[in-house]
This record gives structure tokens, sequence and C-alpha cells, in this order.
């Protein structure tokens, strides 16, 4: 990554398209929201920097949920191939950048000490998995397809299916966490927590797209989801004064 | 924002959820062997440079209850002032040194704990110094968006009058809450710092 040290500051964070901090059809929200306004400082050094994770912290089956909780067999469910790319708000690919997801399993059970969904646990799903995206930005998992679950919110809520992802950019300022959805899921629209995001246009980014050419011929199909973070100015941040 | 080519935006954020300890700590929540060790996890290396010092607190919701569920992030320069990795133009950074750590806040208190260094002064983006603070950044069930806010350190009250940050915040009580408070005597310091979600003594939070 030559060249990172001389980026500039990030775009501000559009806010109309991200959730605000009290939705109260997501009942949780209602007590872990702050009431006060976030400040607006303008971004420092450590806004501007992130940690940089090598492919060393990388094992051979980190990227595959297929394989890396094996207790002697695979697990069950649809297998599926997640891959895209991240990219910046100008289209820039985010090379050597680390992004981690967890699901559920195809039942929509979590390996989780307090899940309460009678689905059953599967002996061969972990549900995490991480990779780090290459010179282009790429990145691709193998998993299952997760399932719809319920959860406690209002009476018979229930989620869509959907992968959480977290993301870092090359600045702290770009850390993101998200959520992604599968086309075609009519749970999408019914979901409290989809329905925190106020714009429709941007809930339609995280749903991903069937990828038919991506299917593994007799082994998996696929589905296509690229990640935007924020852009950021190409003016040197240090010693000089913001905007453009 | 004229000469920008507005084709991207940035996704929009969901909540971590009840269970991010599973995808940003999975040995912690139970699940063994997908690897050895959870990110931000291993503590601080010896040959860092700078004096040790601790970070805890409890994270508290809008009703006083403690948030259980959370993963707080602590992102932070060196003892020289520069953020490690590479990327800050001020110089290379400590090779020892990783300036990020992971906790959960899975205790009876909804506590989390960094063991880390003393950060030097950093600068903004125009310049301006700092007084030395950490980054940390909140998720989980119920957060919408995560949040960002800093921990500063008691023994730097001169530096704070002028910090670009503290000095911006009209309320003084609003500019405490960025403030650690030591605890313990002697050896090596460790700092309390509770984050207040909402209501009475709410934290700052930033919009970075
Ligand atoms: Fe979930």
């Amino acid at each position: 990554m030559s060249g990172t040290a001389t980026k500039g500051t990030f775009y501000r964070r559009d806010r109309d398209r991200h959730p605000p901090a009290l939705t109260p059809q997501y009942r949780t929200s209602t007590l872990r929201s702050p009431r006060f306004a976030p400040i607006s400082l303008g971004q420092s050094a450590g806004d501007l920097t992130a940690p940089v994770f090598g492919h060393s912290i990388l094992g051979p089956r980190d990227d595959d949920l297929l394989k890396n909780y094996d207790h002697g067999g695979d697990p069950i469910g649809q297998r599926i191939v997640v891959s895209g790319r991240l990219l910046d708000e100008d289209a820039r690919p985010v090379p050597g950048a680390l992004i981690e997801f967890w699901q559920a399993n195809a039942a929509g059970r979590y390996r989780h000490k307090r899940e309460g969904y009678v689905a059953p646990l599967d002996p061969n799903f972990g549900g995490c998995g991480r990779c780090i995206t290459d010179d282009e930005g790429r990145y691709s998992f193998r998993t299952v397809k997760p399932g719809p679950y319920p959860w406690p919110n209002r009476l018979n809520d229930w989620r869509p299916a959907h992968i959480h992802f977290s993301l870092f950019g090359h600045g702290f300022a770009q850390r993101l966490i998200t959520q992604m959805y599968f086309e075609g899921d009519p749970l999408i629209w019914a979901c409290p927590i989809v329905a925190t995001i106020p714009d429709r246009e941007a809930i339609e980014t995280l749903i991903a797209k069937l990828d038919l050419r991506g299917a593994l011929h007799m082994d998996a199909l696929a589905y296509r989801f690229d990640i935007v973070l924020r852009g950021r100015r190409s003016t040197p941040f240090e010693n000089k004064k913001e905007g453009n | 924002m004229a000469s920008r080519d507005e084709t991207l935006h940035e996704l929009p954020s969901q909540t971590a959820g009840p269970y991010v300890h599973i995808g940003l700590m999975p040995n912690f929540s139970g699940i063994a062997g997908c690897w050895p060790q959870d990110l931000g996890t291993g503590g601080v290396d010896k040959r860092a440079k700078g004096e040790r010092i601790g970070v805890v607190g409890r994270l508290i919701d809008g009703g006083g209850a403690p948030v259980r569920d959370a993963v707080v992030e602590l992102w932070q320069a060196d003892s020289d002032g520069v953020y490690p990795g590479g990327t800050d133009p001020r110089g290379k950074g400590d090779p020892h040194f990783s300036g990020f750590a992971r906790s959960a806040t899975d205790t009876p208190d909804g506590e989390f704990r960094f063991e880390t260094v003393r950060p030097g002064v950093v600068h903004m983006a125009d310049g301006r110094a700092c007084a030395p603070h950490a980054d940390l950044w909140i998720v989980a069930r119920g957060i919408n968006l995560g949040l960002h806010t800093r921990v500063y350190f008691p023994e730097d009250s001169a530096a704070h009058a002028t910090d670009p940050l503290l000095a911006r915040i009209e309320d003084p009580r609003r500019a405490a809450t960025l403030v650690a408070t030591r605890e313990g005597g002697e050896g090596r310091p460790l700092y309390r710092f509770d984050v207040r979600l909402q209501g009475d003594g709410e934290t700052v939070f930033l919009d970075v």
C-alpha cells in the first residue's frame, strides 16, 4: 500500500443514509442511543490511520466457514460463495483491508450461549470467518446460506437471512459494521432493524445479488456483494488546512 | 465537494447485534479452533517503548444498566505520538506496538479492559496538537452506528486547555466525561473511564 501516507481527510459521513441512534421500532436502541448530537471536530491523525493486519494473521481456512469448524463433516445447508470488492466512494479499491463476518447456521441458529431460538446447532458450523482484500480490493469466502430467525423485539419479529460484516479501511474513521442481505428475501422489508435505515436506496446497497456465473458446478451457488467505505481527499493530511 | 465524482455511497451501518462477540472475539465467545487468538487481545509486546498503563471502564445504558454484549476497540498512537502501521506521515512508529486492542464487555458490570502504553501527543489533520488520548469505538446490540469517543488522562490538564476537542466543548461537565480518573496507588497506572450511552453524564461522542 505505498502511497497511503499521502492520503487526505475523509469525506463527511452522510448521516442521512445511516440509521439514527434512536429507532423505537428497534427497541434496544431506546436506552442505548445518545441524546446529545455527536460533536463534529474535524479529523485527527487517529481517524486518518488504521491498524494494519498482515496476511500472517490468517490461517488457511479463516475464509472457509464450510471447513473452519470441522468436527467430522461439512455443515448442513445451501453452500454459497460470497464475493465482491471493497471500494471507497470514488470507486477506488481498498486493498489489504481486514473483513470479518459472522452468521447463524442454515437453520437460523447462532453458536452463542445466550441464543434462545430452538433451531438446532450444527456440530460442523462455527459461524465466523475473516479475510483480507487483495490488491484490487477483492474478497471472497465460502459458507452456508444462513436461515432467518425470530428475535425478541415486537411479538413475532423475524430477521431476514443475513451475514454480519465488520470492515476496516485505511482510516479508523472508515470503521464500519453492517449486514448483508440476500436478493429476493421478503423478510427484508418486514424487518425493524433494516427499517432503521431511512433511505430505501441505501437499504438496497446491502442486498447481495445472486451471481449465477460465479456458482460452482455441482457445489455452491454464489452471491455478489460490493462494499463501499468512505472516500477521501487526495490532499496529504499533515499540516494542511482542511477542506477543498 | 465540487471536484468529487459522486458515484458511490458508503454502505449504511447496521447494528452489530447481540452476537458480535462471535464475529470479533470468537475464542472469547466459546467458539474455539477457527483461529488461535482473538484479534487485539494479545496485550502489549514486552519490547514496546513507553510507560505501561491500564484502562478499565463500565459501559452503561440510559437506565443505568451494564451493557454486557458490546465490543470496545481502542486505537492510539505510540509513546512518541505516531500511529502504528506505516500510514502516519509523522513517522514509521514503534514496530513493537500495534496501537489496537479489543475488549468484550461481558462481565457482570459491563466492563472493558485494556493493557496499553501511554500515548504521546498527536495532531489533527490541520496540524493542531491534541493532548495525549486514545480513540475508542463502541458497537453493540441497540447501537445503530458505531460510537467514536476519546479517553484523555487527568495528568495532562494543562494540555487539555488547548486541546481542539476539549476546548471546543462549552459545558465543563460534558468535557469531563472524556477524562479518565486514576485509580490505585503504587505501580502501573490504572485509569477508569466509564462510558454512559445516554442520560445523566452522557459521554461525548464524535462525528469524525
Ligand atoms: Fe444476526
